[in-house]
C-alpha cells in the first residue's frame, strides 16, 4: 500500500464531490434539516391531548374535575358539548381524541361512572392518555391514603425527556444515511461514467481504490457527527457524559461497517439507480430493527437475535450509553468489538469483490 | 395532446422498469416487508420488562406483590440483588430496565397499618418505554395495595371509577395505527424512491437528447412517464391492504372505492412531486438526496405516521400543515379504522385534488426538452 497514491485518489474524490454546489448542500444542510425534523418530531411525550367534556351534573365536584384535567398539562380541554353523540362526531372528525361523560348526580354520588371515550387511532398516544386520565379521575376520589405507596425514580433523565433518548441516536441513523448512500453512489458513478476502467488501468491497487474512495466518506462522516453533536449540546442542549473520545472511537469503528456496506452495494450494482435502491433497502429495515425508534426489548426473540447482525443496533448502544449515562469502556467493550469484527468483515468482503471485477 | 404518444412513452418507461429488477424488487418487496416489519417485528405495545428484585424484606407479603408483579404479565425478572449499589452497573449494562426495591420492614409496616413504601427505579435513557413501565408499576401497586386495605376493612360506598372505552383500535395495537399509515409511506417512497430519478436519469446518460428529437410534448413525457409507477402505486395500496386485513387483522370498515379514489390523488401529487424534483436536480445522487428531504422523511415523521403531531413544538406543526402525506393519513386511518365516508372526509377530498394539480403541474411547467 502506498500512501501517497492513496492520498492522491482522495484528492481527487474531494475535488469530484465539492465541484458540485448541490452535492455539497446534500452533504451539510440535509443532515441539520433531519437532525432538526427528527430531534423535535421524534417524541413521544404526551400533552395537549384534545379533549371534550359533556358535563350531564354541572355541579362543583363535576368542574372540578374538569379542571384537573386542565391542570394537570397533558389534556387541552377543548370545550364542552351537550350530547354524548357530539363527541362521537369529534372523535370521527379528529377533532377530539378524548371525550370525557361526567353522569347526572355525580356530586351527590348517585352515579360516579366517569366515562372516558379514547381515539385509538393513534394507540400510543391513546395508551398513555388513558393511563394519565384515569389517575386523574381517580385522584378526584376522596380515598384514604393507599396503604402501599410506590416511589418511582428514574436514573440519567429524571424529566423522562424523549428528545435526551432520541437526538443521539439521530447521529447514528444519519451517519447510515449519509454513508451508505455517497459511498454505494460514488463506485457505481465512476462504473456508470467509465471512469473506472481508467482507475483500474492505473497504478492503484484494489485495497487502495476502496481506502481511497471510503476515506472522504469517512471523514465527510467524521465532520457530520461533529456538526450533529454540536447541535444536539448547544440547540437540543443534550448532556453529553461519556468520554468523547469513546464517542470518537465508536464512530470510526462504525463508520468502517456503514462504508463496508455501502462498497459492498455499489460491487453488486451497475447503475446509480440499482445502488440507490439496493441502499434504501438495507437501510430501511436497518432503522426500524436498531431500536432507534422501537425498543429491541419489544420485539420477537427472533428479531431480536437479528438485531445483533446490525451495526446501527450496537452504535446506538454506545452513542446512548454515553450520552445519558457516561458510560465506560467497561460496559461497551462488547458493542465495539461487534462493530470492529462486522467493519472488517464487510470492508474485506467488499475489497474481495472489486478484486473480482 | 396524443393519446398514442402518451401511450408510446408510457410503455418505453414500463419496458425500463421491466428490466430494471431492482426497482421492481423496491416497488413490491419493501411494502411487504416494511408491513412484515411492523406487523410482526416492532411496536411500541411494552411487554417483558427486564426487572430486578431487590428484596429486603423477604416475608410473605414482600413475595406477594413480587408475583403480582410477575401476573401481570408485562415484567420479566432476570435477576435479584442483594446491594442497591448493584443496580447501577445493571442499568449502564442495559441488562436490567426497572428495579424493585422493597424496604426492610415492610410486612411489619403493613400489619401495623402504616403506610409502607416500595420502590421501582427504572433506566430512564428510554423514556417513552419508561414512563410506560412506571404506569404499570404504579397500576399494579395501587391494585394490590386496595386489596390490602378491602382484606381488612369492610367495602365502603360507591368510589369514583373511570371507565374507560377505547374506539376505533380497541385493543390499542400499534400495528392496526401503523398499517393504515404505510399505505402513505409506500406511495411516497416509490414517488421518492423512482420517479425522481427517471428525468435526471435521461439527462445523465444522455437519452434526453433523443426524447427531444421527438415529436411528444411535455405533457405528454410527463403524464406518460408518470402512468407506470401509478400503476405500480394503485398495486401497493391494494397489496397492503389486503395483507394487512388478511395477515394481521387490521379492521377496514370503510370504503374500498373511497379509498382508491383518494389513493389515485394523493399518488397522482406524490409523483409529480418527484417528478419535479428529478427535473430540477438533474443529477441521479442529488435528486435521491433531495427525494428522500422533501417527500419521504416528512411522510415518515411529520405526518403523524408514528408521531403524534400535536405534541410537536409549534414551529414544525406548522410545517407539518405543509406535508400532504398529513391529511392522507386522515383519510386511511378513517377509511380503515374508524369507516367514515366522504361527508367527513370533503376538506380532505378538496386538499388531494389541490396537491394533484400543484404537483403535476409542477412537474410540467419546470419541465423543458431543450438541451443545455
Amino acid at each position: 500500500m502506498n500512501p501517497k497514491r492513496v492520498f492522491e485518489m482522495v484528492r481527487k474524490e474531494f475535488r469530484q464531490i465539492f465541484r458540485d454546489p448541490r452535492l455539497r448542500g446534500v452533504i451539510f444542510v440535509a443532515p441539520m434539516i433531519q437532525l432538526l425534523a427528527f430531534g423535535y418530531a421524534v417524541s413521544t411525550d404526551v400533552r395537549n391531548v384534545a379533549t371534550l367534556v359533556v358535563d350531564h351534573d354541572r355541579s362543583r365536584a363535576s368542574r372540578e374535575m374538569v379542571e384537573a384535567f386542565t391542570a394537570s398539562g397533558y389534556f387541552r380541554v377543548l370545550g364542552y358539548a351537550e350530547r354524548p353523540a357530539d363527541i362521537v362526531r369529534a372523535l370521527d372528525h379528529g377533532d377530539a381524541v378524548l371525550g370525557i361523560v361526567i353522569p347526572p348526580g355525580f356530586e351527590r354520588g348517585e352515579n360516579s361512572r366517569v366515562q372516558l371515550l379514547f381515539d385509538g387511532t393513534n394507540s400510543n398516544l391513546a395508551n398513555v392518555a388513558r393511563g394519565y386520565a384515569e389517575r386523574i379521575v381517580l385522584s378526584q376520589a376522596n380515598l384514604p391514603p393507599p396503604q402501599v405507596d410506590l416511589r418511582s425514580r428514574a436514573w440519567f433523565n429524571p424529566a423522562l425527556e424523549s428528545r435526551d433518548y432520541n437526538v443521539p441516536a439521530v447521529i447514528g441513523a444519519l451517519l447510515m444515511l449519509i454513508c451508505l448512500l455517497l459511498t454505494s453512489l460514488a463506485v457505481v458513478r465512476e462504473r456508470e461514467m467509465g471512469t473506472l476502467e481508467q482507475l483500474l488501468v492505473s497504478p492503484l491497487r484494489p485495497g487502495e481504490l476502496i481506502l481511497g474512495k471510503s476515506l472522504p466518506f469517512a471523514l465527510i462522516g467524521l465532520v457530520d457527527m461533529g456538526l450533529v453533536v454540536m447541535v444536539a449540546l448547544l440547540w437540543f442542549r443534550i448532556p453529553f457524559r461519556g468520554n468523547p473520545l469513546l464517542l470518537i472511537l465508536g464512530t470510526v469503528l462504525f463508520l468502517f461497517s456503514a462504508l463496508g456496506l455501502g462498497l459492498l452495494i455499489s460491487s453488486i450494482s451497475n447503475t446509480q439507480q440499482e445502488a440507490f435502491m439496493s441502499a434504501f433497502l438495507v437501510f430501511l429495515p436497518a432503522i426500524l430493527l436498531s431500536g432507534f425508534m422501537f425498543p429491541v426489548s419489544s420485539m420477537p426473540r427472533g428479531f431480536q437475535a437479528l438485531t445483533l447482525l446490525n451495526p446501527l443496533r450496537h452504535y446506538l448502544e454506545i452513542v446512548r450509553a454515553l450520552f445519558l449515562k457516561g458510560a465506560g469502556v467497561e460496559a461497551l467493550w462488547m458493542q465495539l468489538l461487534a462493530l470492529l469484527g462486522m467493519g472488517i468483515g464487510l470492508l474485506w468482503l467488499a475489497s474481495r469483490r472489486f478484486r473480482d471485477d | 395532446m396524443s393519446p398514442t404518444r402518451l401511450l408510446a412513452i408510457a410503455r418505453k418507461e414500463l419496458l425500463q422498469l421491466r428490466r430494471d429488477t431492482r426497482s421492481l424488487i423496491l416497488a413490491f418487496l419493501l411494502p411487504v416487508l416494511l408491513l412484515v416489519l411492523f406487523g410482526y417485528a416492532i411496536s411500541w405495545d411494552v411487554r417483558n420488562i427486564r426487572t430486578a428484585v431487590l428484596d429486603g424484606d423477604r416475608s410473605a407479603r414482600s413475595r406477594e406483590l413480587i408475583d403480582a408483579f410477575r401476573a401481570s404479565g408485562y415484567f420479566t425478572f432476570v435477576d435479584n440483588l442483594e446491594r442497591p449499589d448493584e443496580i447501577g452497573n445493571l442499568f449502564d449494562r442495559g441488562t436490567v430496565q426497572v428495579a424493585l426495591v422493597i424496604p426492610a420492614g415492610f410486612a411489619a409496616d403493613l400489619s401495623a397499618g402504616r403506610t409502607a413504601s416500595v420502590q421501582a427505579i427504572v433506566d430512564g435513557s428510554d423514556a417513552n418505554t419508561a414512563t410506560i413501565v412506571l404506569a404499570y408499576s404504579e397500576a399494579i401497586v395501587r391494585t394490590w395495595s386496595s386489596r390490602v386495605q378491602l382484606q381488612g376493612a369492610t367495602a365502603r360506598g360507591l368510589p369514583i371509577t373511570a371507565e374507560s372505552r377505547v374506539w376505533y383500535n380497541e385493543e390499542l395495537a400499534s400495528r392496526n395505527m401503523i398499517v393504515p399509515g404505510l399505505v402513505a409511506v409506500i406511495m411516497m417512497i416509490i414517488a421518492a424512491m423512482l420517479t425522481s430519478l427517471t428525468i435526471a436519469r435521461e439527462w445523465e446518460r444522455g437519452t434526453m437528447e433523443q426524447l427531444a428529437a421527438t415529436p411528444v410534448s411535455r405533457v405528454e413525457v410527463v403524464l406518460g412517464k408518470l402512468l407506470p409507477y401509478l400503476g405500480i402505486g394503485l398495486a401497493d395500496v391494494v397489496v397492503c391492504s389486503v395483507l394487512g386485513v388478511v395477515l394481521f387483522d387490521v379492521p377496514f370498515r370503510g370504503s374500498a372505492v373511497l379509498l382508491m379514489a383518494f389513493s389515485f390523488l394523493f399518488l397522482t401529487g406524490a409523483l409529480g412531486l418527484g417528478m419535479f424534483i428529478s427535473v430540477v436536480a438533474k443529477s441521479q445522487v442529488v435528486a435521491t438526496q433531495v427525494a428522500m428531504v422533501v417527500t419521504f422523511l416528512p411522510a415518515f415523521l411529520l405526518s403523524g405516521f408514528m408521531f403524534a403531531i400535536e405534541v410537536m413544538p409549534a414551529p414544525l406543526r406548522a410545517v407539518s400543515l405543509l406535508i400532504p402525506a398529513r391529511y392522507f393519513l386522515v383519510v386511511t386511518r378513517g377509511i380503515f379504522l374508524k369507516g367514515i365516508g366522504i361527508e367527513v372526509l370533503r376538506t380532505q377530498a378538496l386538499l388531494m385534488v389541490a396537491f394533484a394539480v400543484a404537483g403535476l403541474g409542477l412537474a410540467v411547467l419546470r419541465f423543458r426538452k431543450e438541451l443545455g
